[in-house]
């Protein structure tokens, strides 16, 4: 597949997902990207450790589970990119005092992990119903050692690129809510990658619109 | 007069009960009326950094060693280093090891038992940061490709915390390694051990050098920067953009919350291009006064 950015629409992979496959939770949904898969999974609004507790809003709790071992540091340092994100965008003040716990479980990673995790993480959130501002999508890009913006890369992509950034952009202003880079990048080049993200997230936000509104139309009929 | 003067004593007093009364009831509010006028509890414009002091060195035991104060904010960096094997994929690199800990000791939000999200989550962003910036080169750690490199195990303790943990972090970490001074190692040919000879000592080259600023977003306009314990809680968003001295970028970290426009990211990228250079100065100034 031929994933370099010459067109209007940035390149992405194939997109798929699933909404409550999962009976437990109050929530779920799978993400795939490509080769990458991600199961999400959200508990709540129930109650909260009196030691969590927040007077004015719900606490938001994020766990990662990686594919193999233990979690371990960077997918603290994703939990709290996760979570943050999915503050910014939860109405979490119509539910004070209470847990919101969402489950993140890598199935298969090859690139492009933390925006998967994203996705999967609204389409959750979307299921649970949980009142929401707006929605959110991630996306990564990388530059590659020619200089080229790749949006969505491959694990392999990934590995040969000089810098790699993830950003989380909202669906109603099409606003940068997070981003995580790694690399050195010109100011340029990151104004270039923003602008390919917001592009982008058109087409992720097309495809949550079509994805949720087949699932209705099955459950109508 | 002199009654005068005691009922303007308790015109003041009662100010300052009230002024602290709006602090506890309604810290938002309180903190907004002064963003409202261009200006911040503690007396800061909104692009002033709180003042930074930087001690290079206090701890003998250690390689190298800096303590770093943004206000109230105190950071301890050390830097021990270590023989062992390089790794097997990548033969002629040695290792770094970052690690940040928040012990409970740095404010009351902090238990004691298995690190905290911030601390783990700080720990990571370091690591991030020496493997973008290559503030040093792991190859100048190696001693004997496939036998011998160092490993540098950069200890950074957070002993008091007032916000802006990341930015103070990197000023520890970029001044510690900059005092670090390791031994001479050779193999012994005929034994095949390493021999150290720690009478020459020699410090290692700092690559790059990376300096942070932080921000604070309030109500998607109001941006300030070097924001303290009390305005992080409040923020609606924070961010961290880490330069270096050509002016690139080693990182945008911005872990959530709000969203910030372009032309506002445009303005933090100026400030830490000025902070850069405060920061730069004060390390070298520093280092010559110590030399002395």
């Amino acid at each position: 597949m031929d994933l370099s950015v010459h067109g209007v629409s940035p390149a992405t992979r194939e997109f798929g997902c699933e909404q409550n496959l999962l009976s437990r939770p109050d929530g779920s949904a799978s993400f795939i990207q490509g080769n990458t898969s991600v199961l999400a999974g959200v508990y709540g609004p129930a109650e909260v450790k009196v030691s969590k507790e927040i007077y004015d809003r719900a606490t938001l709790e994020v766990v990662m589970q990686p594919k193999i071992g233990l979690p371990g540091v960077r997918e603290r340092a994703r939990e709290q990119c996760v979570r943050e994100t999915c503050e910014a965008a939860l109405l979490s003040t119509l539910h004070p005092r209470s847990s919101l716990t969402l489950i993140l479980q890598e199935v298969h990673d090859d690139g492009s992990l933390l925006a998967c995790c994203l996705n999967a993480a609204c389409m959750a959130l979307m299921d649970a119903g949980l009142p929401m501002s707006c929605l959110f999508c991630g996306i990564t890009c990388v530059i590659d050692t020619d200089g080229q913006i790749i949006t969505d890369p491959t694990l392999q992509q990934e590995k040969e690129s000089r810098a790699l950034m993830t950003f989380a952009i909202d669906s109603t202003d099409k606003r940068v809510l997070m981003s995580s880079t790694k690399g050195s990048i010109s100011i340029q080049e990151l104004q270039e990658a923003i602008a390919l993200s917001q592009k982008a997230s058109h087409r992720i936000f097309e495809f949550y619109r079509g994805s949720v509104s087949r699932r209705y139309s099955k459950t109508l009929k | 007069m002199v009654k005068r003067y005691a009922a303007t004593c308790t015109h003041v007093g009662n100010q300052n009960i009230m002024a602290e009364g709006f602090k506890t009831a309604d810290p938002l509010e309180y903190h907004k009326s002064f963003l409202k006028e261009n200006c911040r509890p503690d007396g800061r414009e909104l692009d002033e950094f709180r003042t930074t002091t930087l001690n290079i060195g206090p701890i003998s035991t250690a390689e190298g060693s800096a303590l770093v104060k943004i206000g109230n904010t105190t950071v301890m960096c050390g830097i021990k280093a270590e023989l062992a094997v390089p790794p097997s994929d990548t033969p002629d690199k040695g290792y770094i090891v970052p690690n940040v800990d928040m012990p409970p000791l740095c404010a009351s939000k902090v238990r004691s038992g298995p690190p905290e999200e911030q601390a783990q989550a700080a720990s990571q962003f370091i690591a991030d940061i020496i493997e973008t910036s290559e503030i040093i080169r792991k190859e100048d750690l190696c001693i004997e490709k496939e036998k011998l490199c160092w490993v540098l195990y950069c200890d950074i303790m957070c002993l008091d915390y007032d916000g802006n943990l990341l930015d103070t972090c990197i000023v520890a970490l970029l001044a510690a390694l900059k005092n670090t001074q390791l031994p001479k190692v050779t193999i012994n040919k005929e034994t095949d051990l390493p021999e150290v000879d720690l009478l020459k000592k020699c410090s290692i080259s700092v690559n790059r050098h990376p300096v942070g600023s932080s921000f604070a977003v309030f109500d998607n306009t109001i941006t300030i920067v070097d924001p303290t314990a009390d305005e992080e809680s409040l923020a609606t968003a924070v961010m961290t953009l880490v330069i270096d001295e050509e002016g690139r970028l080693c990182s945008l970290h911005k872990p959530g919350g709000t969203a910030l426009s372009g032309e506002k990211l445009q303005d933090c990228m100026g400030r830490a291009v000025t902070r850069h250079r405060e920061i730069s100065k004060l390390v070298d100034k520093i280092l010559e006064s110590i030399k002395k």
